[in-house]
């Protein structure tokens, strides 16, 4: 901190100040509003704060936000304090606050929204990005996924110095980070193939087997990977096979680990000892929370788009335990709901279905198609009165909906 | 007429290249397809095609939905090179196109750098790319002929589209952009297209039950019971959507 110019220490403590105010009217963690007010007094504020730091980029669709938490959790085990935008503020501004307020951590995770990546790589110079999955999200106002695989592209050619951690096994990944100059290959698996038939280098199909994928028609093929998600466990870049073992709950969050563990390599730590600090993550930002409501135990688990509600069902408890579906429209989650046409809910035929939400109706036409039974229900306490005392209802909600949720439960959660 | 076009009894529908041409919820029109087929006794085949097998020509109704521009581009080059969509358009099988889809049976349309593509010519249309997305939802009230209350959809696209004489417009927009010119869509024999994406039957059931009748004939009327949360869901979404 000592080394920043004045604009930008005023700029820093501003946008503290800010963000104390804005927590105590309760409006929310602050840590959006005090990076908006720095960047407006300093508009290289991010490029300044990041100097002199190693920084760590989680980026793509699908467990940023859990991914983040356990590479800073990883990293811990070095001793030394993590930056990191936890609550997943993934925006300019939101880096900026979480790099303002932890000025001397050496290391920072930065949870960062896909769009904003070649931005953010520019202006903090990160040592690694983190590629995780490209899949269909929110249509109506992202981009098309090729165009921000494209542009990642580019920005890993002109920046020599970073190492990109990427999963292999995600053609679209694949492609963008074999623009980079280092890469570490991970086989973090890929359970969502529907934005991934095509070759993202000559558009022809693509083919799959038990080895991966490749075109049929140019040489583009899965890279060979250094980390191995294997079932339970990982296989690490020395041949070694440890058990997971992690607190957080379903397959696609062991993948978020194996991506954590090959990013905590590049600074040398080993993964038994990551490992170690990363077993201690129990939920993150209120996902795969349990909370105790009315005498019964509810999960909550947040599933934005197809990709995250496949992955959400791996999780369930298995049947008749219940599971409440919430669907919400608003601008955070996407005003579009044909996505709920690329999720296939037969799997939660074997359980009692309950819906809810602004988008409801949405959700039962959906089901109905699948012949899926179910009942509409008026919100999460007319959910829970369905499950007999002592229960567990599962909840699976997008966006808006989850934050609804969750506040009706308590923030606690 | 159309039931001699099929084989005994099975309506065969044909949803053409999901691998390039599935972008968000396309598979809902299958569905509902297959659904209100069945709740009619009507035996129903459903045969996904993927991009790097040929296309049947003796399908019924065949479905293409909406698509980014490098693989619209690529299935348009597909289809074209296969001949069995264009085949099957002229021995008078149900077409249902949707945006990208939509623009590909028409003569030509704009590429991912705005360069006119080929198109497959079985729609009278010419799309070219616009300067800004239309995106949101969308009302169009139907060309009275075709007996099909207001559409009500939501769409997602940046094309312009000119209909030209081979060809009608489908629906006249009340809000939204559609073709860009205040129509909607386009038709011709039994070849429909829209801009409404994704499952734009889900929320028009009349329009899946057009489809359904000019390749099975004239169908039975569905039990209200089997319509109640299309009902409700189509009426919440009408109710949703001001009109202009």
């Amino acid at each position: 901190m000592g080394k920043l110019p004045m604009r930008a220490r005023v700029a820093t403590t501003l946008g503290g100040a800010a963000g104390r105010m804005s927590r105590l009217a309760g409006r929310g963690d602050g840590s959006v509003i005090g990076g908006v007010i720095g960047l407006r007094v300093e508009p290289g504020l991010l490029s300044l704060l990041a100097a002199d730091r190693e920084i760590v980029l989680v980026t793509g669709t699908n467990g940023k936000t859990t991914t983040t938490r356990l590479i800073t959790a990883a990293l811990s085990a070095t001793g030394q304090e993590v930056a990191s935008n936890a609550f997943g503020a993934n925006m300019e501004a939101g880096l900026a606050a979480a790099l303002g307020q932890a000025p001397e951590a050496p290391f920072a995770v930065l949870e960062t929204d896909e769009k904003y990546v070649p931005a953010v790589l520019r202006a903090t110079n990160a040592r690694v990005v983190t590629l995780l999955n490209l899949s269909r999200d929110q249509m109506d106002r992202a981009a098309e996924i090729w165009l921000v695989a494209r542009r990642w592209r580019e920005a890993f050619e002109a920046a020599p110095d970073c190492r990109v951690v990427a999963n292999a096994d995600d053609p679209l990944i694949a492609w963008a980070a074999s623009g980079a100059h280092q890469v570490t290959w991970v086989a973090a698996g890929q359970r969502w193939h529907e934005d991934s038939w095509c070759c993202p280098r000559c558009g022809s199909h693509l083919r799959r087997d038990d080895l991966g994928w490749r075109c049929g028609e140019c040489e583009f093929s899965r890279p060979a990977a250094r980390w191995v998600l294997d079932g339970p466990s990982v296989i690490d870049s020395a041949g070694g096979v440890t058990e997971l073992s992690l607190a957080l709950p379903g397959r696609a969050n062991r993948s978020n680990a194996v991506m954590a563990l090959a990013v905590a390599e590049v600074f040398g730590v080993p993964p038994g000892a990551a490992l170690q600090k990363m077993r201690s993550v129990t939920s993150v930002a209120g996902r795969y929370t349990q909370v105790e409501r009315d005498g019964r135990q509810v999960r909550l688990l947040l599933a934005k788009n197809p990709a995250g509600w496949l992955e959400a069902f791996d999780v369930l408890e298995p049947a008749p335990v219940p599971v409440l579906l919430s669907v919400n429209a608003q601008v955070p989650d996407g005003r579009d709901t044909s996505w709920l046409w690329d999720v296939d809910y037969r799997v939660v035929r074997d359980r009692p279905v309950l819906v809810s939400g602004e988008r409801g109706l949405d959700l039962a036409v959906r089901l109905e198609a699948d012949g899926v039974a179910f009942e509409m229900v008026g919100g999460i306490d007319d959910a829970v009165s369905r499950v007999r005392p002592g229960g567990t209802l599962d909840v699976i909600a997008n966006y808006t909906a989850f934050q609804q949720i969750r506040t009706a439960v308590g923030r606690a959660a | 007429m159309g039931a001699h076009a099929r084989g005994p009894g099975t309506l065969r529908l044909v949803w053409v290249y999901p691998d390039l041409l599935s972008t968000y919820g396309d598979r809902g029109n299958l569905l509902v397809l297959e659904r209100r087929a069945r709740l009619r006794g009507i035996e129903v085949e459903a045969i996904q095609v993927n991009s790097d097998q040929p296309v049947p020509r003796q399908g019924d109704i065949y479905l293409l939905g909406g698509g980014e521009d490098l693989p619209q581009v690529l299935a348009a080059r597909r289809l074209g090179t296969d001949g069995g969509l264009a085949a099957a358009a002229a021995q008078g099988s149900v077409i249902f196109a949707v945006c990208a889809g939509y623009q590909l049976v028409g003569a030509e349309f704009g590429g991912d750098q705005g360069q006119p593509v080929r198109g497959l010519e079985i729609l009278d249309i010419r799309s070219t790319r616009g300067d800004r997305r239309g995106v949101g939802e969308i009302l169009a009230d139907v060309d009275p002929a075709l007996g099909v209350p207001r559409l009500t959809g939501f769409e997602n696209h940046q094309g312009v589209t000119r209909i030209g004489p081979g060809a009608r417009p489908l629906a006249r927009v009340l809000t939204g952009v559609g073709n860009g010119d205040g129509t909607e869509g386009a038709y011709a024999g039994r070849v429909l297209g829209t801009y409404l994406h994704g499952p734009a039957l889900v929320r028009n059931p009349a329009l899946a039950d057009l489809l359904l009748s000019w390749a099975a004939g004239p169908l039975p009327p569905l039990d209200p019971g089997y319509e109640a949360w299309t009902t409700q869901f189509r009426d919440q979404r009408l109710a949703a959507v001001p009109v202009g």
